[in-house]
């Protein structure tokens, strides 16, 4: 039962990253695909929970922080891009 | 003992699954980009959030044993989803992407209005 729940969990999470990977590509702006990329790493994170639980192992719950802190320096990184079209600002470059 | 947990463990997980699916047909099904962001950052933070307090429970009360990273995980996730939600519609805002056109507020554009008018007298 309990392994038959958390198959069901891996599934439903892989459609939902199937709908944000269409938004991802289609996506009419730049914004928009910027959102559906950070959550598709948040759901990466998830995706590690279930796979750690299911294979009865903590090897894996390194990589949830990674991803965690992957997915909000690249949005931080892209907003600013956006933004100011420069990521690291220099004094020199003004 | 074991059977209460994995069933509590079981229902966290199960409904942090399905929240992550409620926030995902919300970014397909919804009108314009701040609304999208809207189901993204909230949905997917909590349904993230209730799966990885299961995994916590799970090395907690089967395995036996504390796993501070998944806390800081959860900790990490609950702080920063929002932020960077706020800031990428900062940015679109900013370079002007366009409201739904039924949306009938826009306090932001209002406000950068009010304060161009004070600058120019």
């Amino acid at each position: 039962m309990f392994d038959a729940i958390m198959k069901l969990s891996l599934l439903i999470l892989a459609v939902s990253t199937l709908f944000y990977f269409y938004r991802l590509v289609k996506g009419p702006t730049v914004p928009d695909r910027v959102v559906a990329l950070d959550a598709i790493g948040i759901n990466l994170i998830g995706l590690t929970g279930v796979t750690s639980v299911m294979l009865k192992t903590s090897a894996f719950l390194d990589v949830i922080l990674l991803l965690g802190i992957l997915a909000f320096i690249g949005t931080v990184a892209f907003s600013k891009f956006l933004e100011k079209g420069e990521i690291i600002e220099n004094d020199r470059n003004q | 003992m074991t059977v209460i947990s994995e069933w509590i463990i079981g229902t966290l997980i199960l409904l942090g699954a399905l929240l992550c699916l409620i926030a995902s047909i919300g970014v397909l099904r919804l009108p314009d980009v701040y609304t999208r962001n809207h189901a993204a950052s909230k949905g997917a933070t909590l349904g993230v959030m209730s799966l990885l307090l299961g995994v916590f429970l799970y090395f907690l009360l089967i395995q036996g044993h504390f796993n501070s990273r998944v806390l800081l995980g959860i900790v990490f996730v609950f702080i920063t989803s929002p932020v960077a939600g706020h800031l990428i519609m900062r940015a679109a805002f900013n370079t002007k992407i366009p409201l739904w056109e039924n949306s009938v507020q826009n306090d932001l554009q209002k406000k950068r209005d009010s304060e161009k008018k004070f600058n120019e007298n």
